[in-house]
C-alpha cells in the first residue's frame, strides 16, 4: 500500500444500499462483515479501494462494499484487476473470488498474478462446491463427493489452494476461516502491508450445498485437535494441550507427539523464509480441511513488485531519452521531402 | 543485356547506358533463412529516401525455418516502386532475385513473359533441384528461354567478399542477400550509403558481421559495375508525390504510432494489453520501445487477460487497447461483451489472417468483418472501422481512439496482414492538427450529491467515465444488467429492453459524427465498385486502368464498417451494379444485401494473397461488358 493519509471510518461507511443477497446463513456474510471492518480500521481513503471480481456467489461482493468495484467475468477477475493495479499503483486492489472462479475457469490468471507479484490482494472464498449454479462438485471438492454432477462421486483430484499459490511463486499466502473473525482480520492485515500480490484461502461453509464441510477446524469437539495455527517466530505445536508438534522428516513437515521430540527439533515457523520450501511443506500436512490442518499465514516474503518495476522502467525511459516526441518519433526511419 | 544464360564473370568496361523507366517491379525470393524479407526490406527503404512512391508485399511461411531448399520454405518480398502515385505492390513482377531453385520455382508464375531472373547460381546443383521437384536444371534446359536470365555465383562472391572481415563459418554466406541487395541496387540506380548505415548501427555490437554486410553489399555493386551483362541499367525518377515530407511505414508501426498519437490527443496514459500473435506481434515490439511516451505494454499470459487488462486499466483511467489477430479475436470475445455492458472505452485491434482455426497465420484475409460485427453473445453492437492501407492505419487509430472516448465503447480495428507487414510512402501529418480527442473524467457528482454511473450525455448516450480515486463518486459496475441512470443491478424485464436499445442506439448515432462516403470518379456510371479495407489499392488502380478504355466506373471504400455512413444507402442507389471485391466470401455484400436490399455482386478470393490490379480490372470490364 501505497497511501499514507488515513481518514476515520465506521464499518457503515463501506456498506452500500444494496440488500445483500445471499442465502441466510452464508459464511460470505461474516467475510463481508470482517472487510468491512478492516476497511474502516485501516482509513484508507474508500476512493484508493477498487474491489474486483469474477463470477460465483462469492463474486456479488464488489456491489456490497462501497469502494470502487467491477463484477466482471467467470476466472477473469485476476486479469482485470492486473490493468487496474498496473495502470495505477496509486490504488488498493482487491480481488474477490471462489473456488471455481479461481482454480478452474480462472486457473490461468490466477497463477500468473501470483507469479508476477502485483499490487492484488487475493481472497478466496472456498466452499468447496460450486453455489450459484446449484451443487455441482468444484476443483477442490473431496475426491469421491457425490453431487449432483457427480452421483458415483467425483472422479477429480482436489487442488490444494495453499500449495498450488505456493507453487505459483506467490510471495504473501495465508488461509483463514469465515468463522474466525480474528485471524481473519489479522491476515487481512498482514496481506495489505504486503508488497505485491497477497492470496488468502478463506475456507467458506456453504450451508446450503456443502453444509459443515470445515467442521473438523471450527467445531467445538474437534477444532482444537485439528486446528494448527501458524505463528511467526514460533515453535508449531497444537492440540488441548500442545500434545503436537511439527518436525521436519525425510523433506516433509510430520506430526510427532511434542515429548517425543527434542525442543529444538520442533519445526520454528518462518514466514519470511526466501525459500517457500517450508511453507509448501506444512501446506501437505493435510489437503483439504480434514484432520490437523495449519491456518495463518504460510508465507510473507520480500520481492519487488510488478506495478512498480513497470512505473520504474517508464521513469528511466523518460530520464534516459526524454519525454516522448511524437514529431521525432514518426519520422524516426528516415524521411524525405517532396517540393 | 544477354539473354545468354552462362555465368556472369566481371570483366570492366567503361560504357554504362542508363535507361530512364517509370516503375519496376521487383521480387526476392529465396529460402526463409536467407534473409530475403530483409534485402526487400532495404531495397524499399533506399528506394523510399530516394524519392520513389512505393508499395510492398512480403509472403512469408509460418515456419520459422521450414525445411531448407523446399518450396514450403520459400519466403519472398515483393515491391513496386515507381515515380508516379501507385496503389499496390503489382501483379506481376519485372525482376526475380532467385536464392535457389525452389525460389524460383515457386515464383516463376509471378514474373511477366521476358521478364529478368537473378539467381545464386551455385544454389542450382543436384540436392537443391530435386527438392524443388525441377527434373533437370532450368538454367540448362533451356526452360527459361522466355526470360533474361542471369547467373551470378553469389556465393563464392560473397565468400571472396567478407574474408577479411573475420566472420566464420555459418556467418559466411549470410551475407549474400546483401550481395543480391548491392546488385539490384546497381542495377536500379540506388544509393548504398543508407543501407551501410543501417547495417552499421543494426550490428553497432557485433562489428565482424557488420563488415561483413557491408562488404557483401559493395561486392555485389561492384559486380553489377563491372560485369558488362549488367552495363544497362535503370532508373526510376522520384514520383511526383504531393509536396511533403515522407517516410516509409508499415501497417503495424502506423498503428502503433497511431495510438501513441492518440493517446496524446487524448491526453491520457496509453495502456496496450496482449498475447503474442502474428501478425499483430510487430504492435507490441514497437510500443515497447517507447516507454518514454508513458506507454505501458502488458504481455499477457494470455488473449483473454490481454483483453481483460486493458477493461481494467480502461476503468482506471487509461487509453485502453488490446491487439489481436483472428484466433485471438475470439478468445476476447467475451471481454469485450463486458466492455460493452461496462460502456467502458476500449479499442481492440484486430490484424485479420486467413482462418479458420490457425489457418495461414502469415498470409492476408478479411474474413473477421462478420465476426468483428456479431462474434459476441447476446446483443452486443459496436463500432468496427476499417484501415485501407499501411499508412491510413494511423489516422484510422486516431478515429478509434475518438469513437471510443466520446462514445464510451469499446471499437474493433480492423487491419490485416497486407496492411500490416506493407509498406508504402507516408506523407507525414500536421501533429499540431491532430484532433483534441479528450473526454474530461467526472469530477463531481452528477445528481444530488450522488454519481449515477449510467446517467446519459443527451446528444452521444455516452455515459460518464469516473475513475478510481475520485471522492464520493465511488461506485460498481459489472456484467449484471444495469438499471438504466442508476447502474445498480436490475432484472426488470422492461429496464432490459430499454437498455438493450439504448446501446444499440449509442452506436447507431454514431453515423451522424463520422464523414459520408466519398465515390471516386465515375460520371454516368451504372457500376459502382465498393470495397473495404486492403482491397482499396486494387480497386482503385483497376479503376483508373479501365477509365484509360473510357470505360465509367465509380468506386467507394468503405472505412467505417458499423455503422455505416449515413448516405451509404444513397450512393448504392445511385448504381445499376455493384460489385464488391473482398478477401473473403462475400461478408460485406452480405451486409450490403441485408440492410439495403440491393443485390450486389461479390468477387471473392482468398489465397492468402491481395487481389491484383489485373483481377478486379478483369471483373470491372466483364461486368461493364455483358
Amino acid at each position: 500500500m501505497t497511501d499514507t493519509i488515513t481518514t476515520k471510518y465506521t464499518r457503515a461507511d463501506f456498506q452500500t444500499d444494496q440488500e445483500v443477497r445471499w442465502c441466510p446463513g452464508c459464511g460470505d456474510y461474516t467475510i463481508l462483515a470482517a472487510v468491512q471492518s478492516f476497511m474502516a480500521d485501516l482509513g484508507m481513503p474508500r476512493e484508493q479501494i477498487v474491489f474486483v471480481s469474477g463470477i460465483g456467489c462469492s463474486s456479488r461482493f464488489p456491489y456490497y462494499m462501497n469502494t470502487y468495484g467491477i463484477h466482471s467475468i467467470h476466472g477473469r477477475a485476476p486479469a482485470i484487476a492486473s490493468g487496474i493495479a498496473v495502470a495505477r499503483p496509486d490504488l488498493s486492489v482487491w480481488v474477490v473470488t471462489g473456488d471455481g472462479d479461481a482454480l478452474s475457469i480462472g486457473g490461468n490468471h490466477l497463477i500468473h498474478a501470483l507469479r508476477r507479484n502485483m499490487n492484488l490482494k487475493i481472497l478466496l472464498f472456498n466452499n468447496q462446491i460450486y453455489g450459484l449454479t446449484k451443487g455441482q462438485y468444484s476443483p477442490t471438492s473431496e475426491k469421491g463427493k457425490r453431487t449432483k454432477s457427480s452421483p458415483a462421486g467425483s472422479p477429480d483430484v482436489p487442488f490444494n489452494p495453499v500449495s498450488l499459490a505456493l507453487g505459483a511463486e506467490a510471495s504473501f499466502v495465508a488461509r483463514t476461516i469465515d468463522m474466525d473473525r480474528k485471524l481473519t482480520m489479522d491476515v487481512l492485515q498482514k496481506a495489505s502491508e504486503h508488497k505485491g500480490t497477497s492470496f488468502i484461502e478463506i475456507y467458506q461453509n456453504c450451508n446450503v450445498f456443502n453444509d459443515k464441510a470445515f467442521i473438523e477446524l471450527t467445531g467445538k469437539e474437534t477444532r482444537l485437535d485439528n486446528r494448527i495455527n501458524l505463528e511467526h517466530g514460533e515453535p508449531i505445536t497444537f492440540g488441548p494441550e500442545g500434545e503436537h508438534a511439527v518436525v521436519m522428516a525425510g523433506g516433509a513437515a510430520k506430526i510427532v507427539p511434542t515429548n517425543s521430540v527434542a525442543p529444538d527439533e520442533i519445526m520454528v515457523h518462518d514466514v519470511h523464509a526466501p525459500n517457500p520450501s517450508a511453507a509448501f511443506a506444512l501446506s501437505r500436512l493435510s489437503h483439504g480441511p480434514y484432520g490437523p490442518t495449519p491456518v495463518g499465514i504460510f508465507r510473507d516474503a520480500v520481492r519487488s513488485s510488478y506495478e512498480q518495476d513497470v512505473k520504474q522502467q517508464l521513469i528511466d525511459a523518460q530520464e534516459k531519452k526524454g519525454p516522448g516526441d511524437l514529431s521525432k518519433l514518426i519520422r524516426s526511419l528516415g524521411t524525405w521531402k517532396v517540393e | 543485356m544477354s539473354d545468354d544464360t552462362a555465368t556472369l564473370e566481371a570483366t570492366p568496361s567503361p560504357d554504362i547506358e542508363i535507361e530512364e523507366i517509370d516503375k519496376v517491379i521487383i521480387r526476392f525470393a529465396g529460402d526463409s533463412g536467407d534473409g530475403m524479407q530483409l534485402a526487400g526490406t532495404r531495397f524499399t527503404a533506399d528506394s523510399a529516401i530516394f524519392g520513389n512512391d512505393l508499395a510492398t508485399l512480403p509472403n512469408f511461411p509460418a515456419e520459422i525455418r521450414a525445411p531448407a531448399g523446399t518450396i514450403p520454405g520459400v519466403s519472398s518480398f515483393q515491391v513496386q516502386i515507381a515515380d508516379f502515385d501507385i496503389l499496390t505492390p503489382g501483379d506481376e513482377a519485372d525482376v526475380l532475385v532467385a536464392m535457389n531453385p525452389a525460389a524460383l520455382k515457386a515464383n516463376l508464375i509471378d514474373l511477366r513473359p521476358g521478364g529478368m531472373i537473378i539467381v545464386n547460381e551455385e544454389a542450382f546443383e543436384e540436392r537443391n533441384l530435386a527438392k524443388a521437384g525441377f527434373e533437370t536444371n532450368p538454367l540448362e534446359d533451356g526452360s527459361l528461354a522466355g526470360y533474361r536470365v542471369f547467373r551470378v555465383p553469389m556465393e563464392r562472391l560473397t565468400k571472396e567478399a567478407v574474408k577479411d572481415t573475420g566472420v566464420s563459418g555459418r556467418d559466411v554466406l549470410r551475407s549474400k542477400n546483401f550481395f543480391a541487395l548491392g546488385l539490384i541496387s546497381w542495377v536500379f540506380h540506388r544509393p548504398l550509403e543508407t543501407s551501410i548505415k543501417w547495417v552499421e548501427s543494426k550490428f553497432a555490437k557485433r562489428e565482424e558481421v557488420a563488415a561483413a554486410n557491408i562488404a557483401s553489399l559493395r561486392a555485389g555493386h561492384n559486380f553489377g559495375l563491372t560485369t558488362e551483362a549488367f552495363h544497362h541499367v535503370y532508373n526510376i525518377r522520384p514520383a511526383a508525390l504531393k509536396p511533403g515530407e515522407y517516410t516509409n511505414v508499415t501497417g503495424n508501426t502506423a498503428t502503433a504510432w497511431g495510438l501513441i498519437a492518440a493517446s496524446q490527443a487524448a491526453k491520457l496514459p496509453l495502456f496496450y494489453g496482449t498475447y503474442p500473435i502474428t501478425p499483430a506481434s510487430d504492435i507490441l515490439h514497437e510500443l515497447a520501445k517507447h516507454k518514454n511516451f508513458g506507454v505501458r505494454t502488458y504481455q499477457a499470459e494470455d488473449e483473454i487477460a490481454g483483453a481483460g487488462a486493458a477493461v481494467g486499466a480502461a476503468f482506471a483511467g487509461h487509453l485502453a487497447v488490446t491487439g489481436t489477430s483472428g484466433p485471438g479475436l475470439a478468445l476476447k470475445s467475451e471481454t469485450i461483451s463486458l466492455a460493452i455492458s461496462l460502456e467502458l472505452p476500449l479499442i481492440v485491434i484486430d490484424v485479420q489472417r486467413a482462418g479458420p482455426s490457425t489457418g495461414l497465420p502469415t498470409k492476408v484475409e478479411q474474413s473477421d468483418l462478420l465476426f468483428s460485427l456479431y462474434g459476441r453473445h447476446g446483443e452486443a453492437p459496436l463500432p468496427v472501422l476499417a484501415a485501407r492501407t499501411a499508412s491510413d492505419a494511423f489516422d484510422v487509430t486516431v478515429e478509434a481512439a475518438r469513437i471510443a472516448l466520446k462514445y464510451m465503447t469499446p471499437v474493433i480495428l480492423l487491419t490485416d496482414n497486407y496492411i500490416a507487414n506493407g509498406s508504402e510512402p507516408w506523407r507525414l501529418p500536421d501533429l499540431d492538427a491532430l484532433p483534441d480527442i479528450s473526454v474530461p473524467f467526472q469530477t463531481e457528482p452528477n445528481a444530488n450529491g450522488h454519481y449515477l454511473p449510467y446517467l446519459r450525455d443527451p446528444e452521444t448516450l455516452a455515459r460518464q467515465w469516473a475513475i478510481p480515486g475520485t471522492p464520493g463518486l465511488e461506485h460498481r459496475l459489472g456484467g449484471l444488467e444495469k438499471r438504466e441512470v442508476v447502474g445498480n443491478v436490475s432484472y426488470d424485464t422492461n429496464n432490459h429492453q430499454l437498455m438493450t436499445e439504448l446501446r444499440e442506439w449509442k452506436i447507431k448515432n454514431i453515423a451522424n459524427d463520422i464523414p459520408l462516403l466519398e465515390v471516386d470518379g465515375g460520371e454516368g456510371a451504372e457500376l459502382l465498385v465498393l470495397g473495404w479495407g486492403s482491397t482499396f489499392g486494387a480497386i482503385r488502380a483497376a479503376a483508373i486502368r479501365v477509365r484509360k478504355d473510357g470505360l465509367a466506373v465509380a468506386t467507394a471504400h468503405l472505412r467505417y464498417l458499423n455503422p455505416f455512413p449515413a448516405n451509404l444507402g444513397d450512393v448504392l442507389g445511385q448504381y445499376r451494379y455493384v460489385l464488391i471485391p473482398e478477401v473473403n466470401m462475400g461478408q460485406l455484400r452480405k451486409m450490403i444485401r441485408a440492410d439495403f436490399l440491393v443485390p450486389a455482386m461479390g468477387f471473392n478470393k482468398v489465397k492468402g494473397l491481395p487481389f491484383r490490379v489485373s483481377e478486379v480490372e478483369n471483373k470491372i470490364r466483364e461486368i461493364l461488358a455483358s
